[in-house]
């Protein structure tokens, strides 16, 4: 019996089970049967907020896992491959620059996040091939250059904005889902749709590259055309959620890791588990930082900080763990 | 034109600058075993990757079956053909069955699963491979020997009409070069499957091929029968170093080793 199927109902039931008794948890518990203003508090606020934290988790995890696949390393993600400050740039230059526009029922700012962070894995990915072989030190050199100098960029455009265009960029920076609302799901959703059902489908070609890019050509994998579905996939949803939540980072590591250990490497099942991971482990991490405000008197902590403190320490066990070329 | 199985013609391909391949032509019939044989850098190793459709950015012309290779796609080449690569140490932490089932990917679209006939394939060339007690095992906890099997039982699940390798015995056991060598030979015997090889050790590649083309420096500097490979003077002028031969009781071929015959 194959433990992938069995795993994954598993997850759907723990996924199920935390998007239901999230909303209750904050800084009171709000018990189901509440009324009146309690009622709106769950169904208004909290609601909305813990679905936004599941998709968000859901998008960082699946594009984690599309890297680590496309580029054969546990290490690439969309925070160390700096795809996320890419998102994040391309979202501080819209929000100096731009005009906010809505274009059907996507605002301009996920546009440009979107752009961002398909620009910045170009580079990266760019770069890495130019330097032979995506071996760790290049991929991870190239990734922090990257996120070093975008981060820069978006210090540099705080700099020269008005401080009310600063502290919205504050905001994209900390990675918080504290704003969340039914329009920031919305704006969501559709980045997630596209994204996670692309990467659905490509579940054997995700197989194939991480096995090897000459042996997915030779089994007729069309490697140009995918890699650029997984690009676009990818960007989608790393530009999606940066541009809600900012860049929160880890997720796209761990989840994925995790989930190999779960249910085995192939993507036919290590996609869906990823989904469900990803988004269950975001949600009880902002459930946390929620409930966590009940003793730090209403003061939030921004759910980024809390994802690098747990994934800091996994990003260094991964590297202490590594065998040899660190290969997936 | 000739009508032959596989036919190379003129193949020259440039790595930043540098003329790797020199204008390489072959001829292949189906259900022969070729063995491509020469020094190292010689070009052995990108004549099979371009015939892989792995390099494009060649010149001249290879056809399969009458077909210009470039005018195929990547499916129906990959339907057609099948690649080994050279065994290169890196793993992946897909099981063996997963692993083997990949061979399985240009039969099936996006939308079907694996069908009854894919399993078929893929349990049919497990058992080929000596793998099934071990196809829930994870190809990185395997050895060098047990993975160099799962990557000849991926290709054979592709089920193609000709098989590509890359050094296929190289720093394999005894026992496993025995085993690859016979699931080769069957293939080629049994199935009519035409093999192209890669080999580093020339008696290997005596023992078991039709034709032998020797490459040095990007060009095709001898083809011939096992026989006529193994003459000492054919391959001192290929590898320019001394080799000695030592006839083989009951064996036709005589043995070749590198060295004075002091």
């Amino acid at each position: 019996m194959n433990k992938g199927p069995v795993t994954l109902s598993i997850l759907l039931v723990c996924a199920i089970a935390t998007l239901i008794l999230s909303p209750l948890f904050g800084m009171e518990f709000i018990p189901f049967h509440a009324t009146g203003q309690e009622y709106e508090i769950l169904m208004g606020i909290r609601l909305p907020r813990v679905l936004c934290a599941f998709a968000a988790g859901s998008m960082l995890a699946l594009s984690g896992m599309a890297f680590q696949a496309l580029f054969r390393n546990p290490l690439a993600t969309p925070f160390t491959l700096g795809v996320s400050s890419g998102a994040a740039l391309g979202a501080a230059l819209f929000i100096r620059f731009g005009i906010s526009f809505v274009l059907l029922g996507i605002s301009g700012t996920s546009i440009a996040a979107f752009i961002g962070a398909l620009l910045s894995i170009l580079l990266v990915y760019g770069l890495t091939k130019l330097k032979g072989g995506f071996s760790t030190p290049t991929l991870l050199l190239s990734g922090i250059a990257i996120s070093f100098f975008f981060s820069s960029l978006i210090l540099f455009i705080q700099y020269i904005s008005g401080l009310s265009h600063s502290f919205r960029i504050v905001h994209w920076m900390m990675g918080t889902l504290s704003t969340a609302d039914y329009t920031n799901l919305f704006n969501l959703l559709p980045f997630l749709g596209i994204g996670g059902l692309l990467l659905l489908f490509l579940h054997r070609e995700m197989n194939l590259f991480m096995v090897g890019e000459d042996l997915a050509i030779s089994r007729g994998v069309n490697t140009r055309l995918v890699k650029k579905l997984i690009f676009l996939a990818a960007s989608l949803m790393v530009g999606g959620v940066v541009a809600i939540c900012g860049p929160i980072g880890f997720i796209g590591m761990m989840s994925p890791h995790i989930c190999r250990l779960l249910v085995g490497a192939d993507h036919r099942y290590l996609t869906p588990a990823t989904f469900l991971f990803g988004g269950m482990f975001l949600t009880l991490c902002d459930t946390f930082t929620r409930v966590f405000s009940h003793w730090s008197g209403g003061a939030e902590l921004p759910v980024g900080v809390l994802t690098a403190l747990l994934g800091g320490p996994f990003f260094i066990l991964l590297l202490l763990n590594r065998k040899g070329g660190l290969d997936l | 034109m000739s009508n032959s199985f596989i036919q190379i013609e003129s193949l020259s391909i440039r790595f930043s600058g540098n003329e790797i391949l020199k204008g390489i032509s072959l001829d292949i019939d189906e259900g022969e075993y070729v063995s491509i044989i020469g020094p190292n850098g010689a070009g052995k190793t990108t004549l099979i990757k371009c015939m892989a459709g792995i390099y494009s950015h060649w010149e001249g012309s290879i056809q399969i079956d009458g077909q210009a290779v470039p005018t195929l796609g990547s499916r129906t080449l990959a339907k057609l053909q099948s690649y080994v690569p050279q065994a290169e140490g890196r793993t992946n932490p897909l099981t063996v069955e997963e692993f083997v089932a990949t061979g399985r990917y240009p039969h099936l679209s996006a939308f079907t699963s694996m069908r009854k006939e894919d399993y078929e394939a893929v349990n049919t060339a497990l058992d080929r491979a000596g793998l099934l007690a071990l196809r829930k095992r994870a190809i990185a906890t395997l050895s060098g020997g047990e993975r160099q099997m799962a990557f000849i039982a991926a290709a054979l699940a592709q089920d193609t009409r000709i098989l590509l390798l890359d050094e296929p015995s190289t720093f394999l056991d005894y026992r496993h070069q025995t085993n690859i060598s016979s699931i080769l030979k069957s293939a080629c015997r049994d199935s009519g499957i035409t093999v192209i090889a890669v080999h580093h050790d020339i008696n290997t590649a005596a023992a078991s091929s039709d034709r032998i083309h020797a490459i040095k420096d990007g060009q095709i500097v001898f083809s011939g029968t096992a026989a006529e490979t193994t003459d000492i003077q054919t391959l001192e002028k290929i590898y320019d170093t001394k080799f000695i031969s030592a006839p083989l009781p009951g064996r036709a071929l005589p043995l070749v080793f590198t060295g004075d015959a002091s």
